[in-house]
């Protein structure tokens, strides 16, 4: 069988193969391992792959069928590294597995851990990994999207057969689109953020990053409910998302919220969104516009909002009890430790969020930033809760533009965080929002159609972007490196 | 007018456990005052009678039964520290001998 052959396909596909006895998991974890020896050291996916390691692990029973499912490398996986591509957390091996990683094992899941991302989540390019950038596999000069770019760039690439990331502003959706595959932020508290390391608590969400839809429903299935570890993740039972793929898509409401049809986007984008509507219109699906009217708001918002929460949860890297400690020789006491530590220790991004993030929390501008922030915040969950008294979806592209060029924006960060501007509004509101393939660029870059509905309904969101799914052909096509 | 100067950054900073200085100090001051520039437009929302959204699930007092269960090992975190001497983690000196 050529390399690359098992690594291309579905979890559910390969699950059947399994089941019918026609191959083993161990064929599977072997050839996306050499998939990764070829193509990794030029597309950086992984910061780092232990092949001994992964093989090792026991194959498993279970709906997961000891298939290995990549891991971002902020989520704890006990006893490997997990740097969140940061070097103060370099050498770091988690004593621990997250509730997500617990999840998977026991129905039967094997882990690829480590796959690269901007340092601790900071970013929509992954040029913010202290490690080195990872490559859009569809176009090598450009980047995946981010935060979790690696994640997305080995799902398209078949360097995973699917992958974790986490979204606390799109970073599960944005380099979805961007590397052509499935992604899904669920509603916040639907999955368990235990072993997650934290960016922004309020807006933090772990999701699955897939080939396809119904792999898509199989990993929230595996990785969603109450976990008493944290207070926050929502005490409701979880409906069974594969079942929920195969129901009825006719009547369901569709809007077209207008403040993300808007001048600035691509041309191509544009088009593809329209064929898209009309897509869903063929499927019964009824279209109707709707308005969000604070949604120029919503990265403001944000940016006030997660480097508040950002520049909290970080104070815990002081080289005291993990990670890397400046060497000081004990000059200057502890302050200068603390100096030191976090100075070498933080890349230009996080430093520039901890510093916008205390500033906004200081004395004197609370009211006017923080407070400020979390009253407009109101303001755009009630956007989305007006238009879903008369929607049961809403449908936006996911990025105004398809990935952009490795350097391009890393020197602006306001342009690099505008990037993101209609994904944030999902995690300030916490509704579920999925990005899925609906086209591509005339250059070839995949284009990126992001599905919204109200907390909770993940079951409507996947059935209808599985009718989509069925529909059209996207999601069928491979970038050529992994093909040829 | 800039909204931040490259003092209050350094102060910033200092809270922040950061140290900045020079030609970073002046990057940093710049790109912050830009993201603060355009952050101003909140204040042309009016939010009188709104109330903050700190958080959007709508559970307070989150409780669970006190049962005792076992703990990671002193010895498992102790080991992850830069430097330590059980059962403490070591730190540069904070007071000065007499």
């Amino acid at each position: 069988m050529p390399t690359g052959e098992l690594a291309a396909q579905t979890l559910h596909e390969l699950r059947d193969l399994i089941q019918a006895g026609r191959i083993s998991a161990d064929e599977v974890v072997a050839d996306v391992l050499a998939c990764i020896e070829r193509s990794n050291p030029s597309m950086r996916a992984y910061l780092a792959v232990d092949a001994e390691r992964i093989r090792r692990q026991a194959a498993q029973d279970g709906p997961l069928a000891g298939l290995p499912i990549t891991i971002k490398d902020n989520i704890c996986v006990s006893g490997e590294e997990t740097t969140c591509a940061s070097r103060i957390l370099q050498g770091f091996r988690a004593p621990y597995d997250a509730t997500v990683i617990a999840r998977l094992r026991q129905q039967g899941a094997r882990l690829i851990p480590r796959a690269n991302m901007d340092e601790f989540a900071f970013g929509s390019s992954t040029e913010n990994s202290a490690f080195g950038p990872t490559r859009n596999p569809w176009a090598m000069d450009r980047v995946p999207g981010g935060s979790s770019g690696g994640s997305a760039a080995a799902v398209a690439a078949g360097l995973a057969i699917a992958a974790l990331g986490s979204d606390t502003g799109g970073s599960i959706r944005q380099p979805a689109s961007f590397c052509g595959v499935v992604g899904l932020k669920p509603t916040y508290g639907r999955v368990s953020r235990y072993g997650l390391v934290a960016f922004a608590s309020s807006l933090d969400q772990i999701g699955p990053l897939t080939k396809d839809v119904t792999d898509a429903a199989l990993v929230l299935s595996a990785i969603a409910g109450h976990d008493t570890r944290d207070s926050t993740s929502a005490p409701l039972p979880v409906p069974d998302y594969l079942a929920a793929l195969r129901g009825k898509v006719d009547g369901l409401r569709v809007g077209i919220p207008k403040e993300y049809l808007i001048e600035g986007i691509d041309p191509d984008v544009r088009q593809a969104i329209d064929a898209a509507i009309k897509a869903c219109e063929r499927l019964g699906m009824r279209t109707e516009p709707v308005s969000l009217p604070h949604t120029s708001y919503a990265v403001a918002t944000y940016y006030i909002i997660a480097t508040a929460e950002a520049s909290s949860n970080l104070a815990r890297y002081d080289g005291v009890k993990y990670g890397f400690r400046a060497s000081t020789n004990g000059e200057g006491g502890l302050l200068e430790m603390y100096l030191r530590t976090r100075t070498d220790g933080f890349g230009a991004e996080p430093k520039r969020r901890i510093l916008l993030g205390t500033y906004v929390l200081s004395h004197g501008y609370y009211d006017a930033y923080y407070l400020k922030g979390l009253k407009v915040r109101t303001l755009i969950k009630q956007d989305f809760d007006r238009a879903f008294e008369r929607c049961d979806l809403l449908l936006t592209p996911t990025a105004p533009s398809p990935a952009f060029r490795i350097g391009e924006k890393l020197d602006d960060p306001l342009q690099m965080y505008l990037s993101d501007i209609f994904t944030i509004s999902a995690n300030l509101a916490g509704v579920p929002a999925l990005s899925m393939p609906c086209g591509f660029t005339g250059a070839g870059l995949p284009v990126g159609l992001q599905l919204l509905a109200p907390p909770f309904k993940e079951d409507v969101l996947l059935r209808a972007a599985f009718a989509y799914e069925q529909a059209t052909e996207w999601h069928r096509r491979k970038p050529a490196m992994t093909t040829g | 007018m800039s909204l931040i100067t490259p003092e209050i950054v350094k102060h910033v900073a200092l809270l922040a456990r950061l140290r900045l200085e020079g030609a970073a100090l002046a990057q940093f001051a710049g790109q912050l005052d830009e993201i603060l520039e355009y952050v101003k437009q909140l204040g042309t929302v009016s939010t009188d009678q709104v109330a903050p959204t700190s958080h959007v699930l709508p559970l307070s007092n989150v409780q669970r039964s006190d049962e005792p269960a076992p703990s990671l090992p002193n010895q498992t975190v102790l080991a992850l520290a830069p430097t330590h001497r059980p059962p403490f983690v070591t730190v540069p000196k904070v007071i000065e001998s007499a």
